[in-house]
């Protein structure tokens, strides 16, 4: 295994070629307010916008990449939506999705959808996560792993199904990870943070974008409009 | 990898040759350069980003120790290890000691460069592992026994066709008389094929895009999803990367990152961008359970605070390949190691010496595009005219090439006599081709005008102009007086 005597070489060479110490209080300042405080840089207009056009440029971001996004009034009306879908995808009525307590409180018994939990397993077909934040500057879900949302639900079935409250939509990046520091102290990421800007493709053969590589090939995101 | 850098010239010569290659290249270039434009022009706020960018590099390479300090506690916090590497050598045995360790058999890898900067596969199957490439360009290039000739699309050389061929001749088990004509067939069954090896993968190895200090995160970007069935269902996770991926905080890489696929594919960003913290987590149903950073240096850290030091902010986008008219003419392999392209002239030698790379940034026609399109701002040309200069001092440039040099420049150091010999020989020059325009053939200059033509001078050198043209201004002025 590698030793200290490696660790302090590299990091000695690179304070020599710096000409640097490396207990310059300068140096030392610098750095720590720039990880303390991880101040903001230029942040695109394209990100600022209000949130009636952050829906608008969110759903047309996601419909460019062949993503299905469904605008669905209420939580009680999530069930019936997700069943129409699964309808129009030819697929059986079955999901898997995590123990989210959004999810959770989904009441399933009007339609046929038969749900189950835990992490993916390989046979699933779909699979249903909640996103807990979003941007909308270029139409990208945020997904956090655990118990709530276990992430192999994002990569493993062949659709994925996400749902994001309408809430919770910002504009950049940048807000989202403000969310996310809101959640798990500043510093601290779940073992594994999932960006999805669209479902799985490769254009590794004549630059021919093809859906469907190794991850989901079909994607649908329903935004929540519920407080 | 082994290197055959040194072979550039007949590696060239081949390449421009071979039809089939060349038909590869003709379809795959354009692509990329009409859909970076797009996405450049769609963001105002693009170049502002770029040189935003590359002020966040250039203030985490002066504090590089430091940040990578911070970096190392940060993994530790959340459970993963970090381990150190100085030369290949010692990460290959780093990554071989923990895939023991896990007593794997299959593993899997996403696509990183660092592993073909450290030729990781054939050490790993010397040692009786399975490794198994799972980005689909990468795949193929592994069938095909070869290494990638792009560092973004590593099948950017091959042609539909070639990769059918391919499929046909390794995946035995299937239909023999499937069809495979469209790219989705193929997709499909490489999907099927490396399904099943996902699963049985007991230790994934990725690399990484960025390492960011706050969080101790190791960040990946892929449009097929690879890399994160990679990180996520084997016991063990690897991170192999270097020392200089690092970024000091979130706000840092979310900057960065609105110009990494615009400048790479022209999307505003790839499918899935993946931040990596640890193993799984108490409680956690999925994600690896063991988390390591392999950190290499490889001859990095020798290049801070000296002339190459800018091409260390490099995020290995892929722009200046795209751009570059040699890489267009001859494909990636000519290049004779893992970084091709301008970027891979400027860094082949400081990773493997202008002994075996020397002929690397001579291959480059100084058109400045790859300059112009890097969002990291490295000045690619200037740099390759280092090594040149290097290349000249340690007398590693061809005989004939360093006398003529050297007496240009101790002649053009003498005014007097420079005007005296070069005033007759352009006359002399100038008479000769003024019929044509153009010499097709002169003494010494055989090889080089083989490819072009040399326009004849006017027969007039610039001095003489110049001198001419200073006369009638002072004339006019006294005419005006
Ligand atoms: S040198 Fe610049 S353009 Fe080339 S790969 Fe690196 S960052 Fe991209």
């Amino acid at each position: 295994m590698s030793s200290q005597s490696d660790r302090d070489a590299i990091i000695g060479a690179i304070r020599k070629n710096l000409g640097a110490r490396g207990d310059e209080p300068g140096r030392r300042g610098r750095v720590r307010t720039r990880i303390e405080r991880s101040p903001n840089g230029i942040i695109p207009e394209r990100a600022g916008y209000d949130l009636a056009e952050r829906i608008d440029q969110f759903t047309a971001s996601l419909k460019s990449q062949g993503v299905t996004v469904e605008e669905v009034e209420n939580l009680k009306a999530l069930p019936g939506a997700i069943a129409t879908i699964l309808a129009e995808f030819n697929l059986p009525a079955q999901l898997r999705h995590g123990d989210d307590p959004l999810l959770a409180t989904l009441d399933w018994s009007d339609t046929l959808i038969e749900t189950q939990t835990g992490a993916a397993h390989l046979d699933d077909a779909t699979s249903l996560s909640r996103a807990v934040t979003a941007t909308a500057e270029t139409g990208t879900l945020v997904l956090t792993s655990g118990t709530n949302n276990p992430s192999t639900l994002n990569f493993l079935p062949e659709t994925h199904l996400v749902v994001l409250m309408t809430r919770d939509l910002c504009g950049s990046y940048e807000e989202a990870w403000d969310r996310i520091r809101a959640i798990y102290g500043r510093g601290n990421l779940p073992s594994t943070v999932n960006y999805v800007s669209g479902p799985s493709a490769s254009a590794d053969i004549e630059q021919t974008l093809v859906r469907g590589a190794h991850g989901p090939k079909r994607l649908a995101v329903f935004l929540v409009a519920e407080k | 990898m082994q290197p055959s850098s040194s072979n550039f010239k007949p590696n060239a010569a081949a390449a421009l040759a071979d039809s089939t290659l060349q038909r590869a290249l003709a379809k795959a270039r354009s692509g990329f350069q009409s859909k970076r434009a797009r996405a450049r022009s769609e963001l105002p706020e693009f170049d502002a980003l770029c040189e935003q960018a590359k002020d966040i590099k250039n203030h985490t390479l002066a504090h590089l120790d430091l940040y990578l300090e911070i970096f190392e506690q940060k993994v530790t916090e959340s459970g993963g290890r970090v381990h150190w590497a100085r030369t290949p050598e010692q990460a290959r045995k780093l990554i071989l000691g923990i895939c023991k360790e896990a007593g794997a058999h299959t593993i899997t890898k996403g696509k990183s460069m660092v592993a073909e900067e450290i030729a990781l596969n054939p050490a790993l199957e010397a040692a009786g592992f399975q490794p198994v490439e799972t980005d689909l360009g990468e795949y193929i290039v592994q069938i095909r026994k070869e290494v990638p000739s792009h560092i973004i699309a590593p099948a950017f050389h091959l042609t539909r066709e070639q990769v059918e061929a391919d499929f046909r001749r390794t995946h035995l088990d299937l239909d023999k008389d499937r069809s495979l004509t469209k790219p989705e067939e193929l997709v499909a069954e490489a999907r099927g094929i490396l399904r099943d090896k996902f699963v049985k993968a007991d230790v994934g190895i990725t690399g990484a895009n960025f390492l960011v200090a706050e969080t101790g995160s190791s960040v990946i970007v892929t449009n097929e999803g690879n890399a994160d069935l990679t990180h996520l269902l084997p016991r063990v996770h690897i991170v192999l990367t270097t020392i200089e991926k690092l970024v000091p905080n979130l706000s840092d890489v979310s900057g960065i990152l609105r110009v990494l696929a615009r400048s790479a594919t022209g999307q505003d960003i790839s499918m899935y961008t993946t931040f990596m913290t640890g193993p799984r987590r108490p409680g956690d149903p999925d994600g690896p359970e063991a988390y390591h950073v392999v950190l290499l240096d490889n001859g990095r850290s020798e290049m801070l605070g000296a002339e190459f030091q800018d091409m260390l902010r490099c995020i290995r986008c892929g722009s200046c390949i795209n751009h570059c008219p040699v890489y267009g003419a001859v494909g990636g392999h000519a290049y004779g190691w893992v970084y091709p392209g301008p970027m891979g002239a400027v860094l082949t030698p400081s990773l493997i010496g202008v002994h075996e790379a020397g002929h690397l940034p001579n291959a480059s026609s100084f058109c400045g595009r790859c300059e112009a399109v890097c969002p990291m701002k490295i000045p690619l040309p200037k740099m390759m005219r280092h090594w040149r200069e290097r290349e000249f001092e340690q007398g590693e440039s061809p005989r004939i090439q360093r006398m003529s040099i050297k007496a240009w420049s101790w002649l053009a150091r003498r005014p007097q006599l420079y005007r005296r010999v070069m005033g007759p020989l352009i006359g002399l020059l100038g008479e000769w081709g003024k019929r044509r325009g153009n010499f097709r053939w002169l003494p010494m200059a055989g090889q080089w005008l083989k490819h072009r033509d040399l326009a004849a001078p006017a027969g007039r050198s610039f001095h003489e102009l110049w001198q001419l043209e200073q006369n009638r201004r002072i004339r006019e002025a006294d005419i005006r007086r």
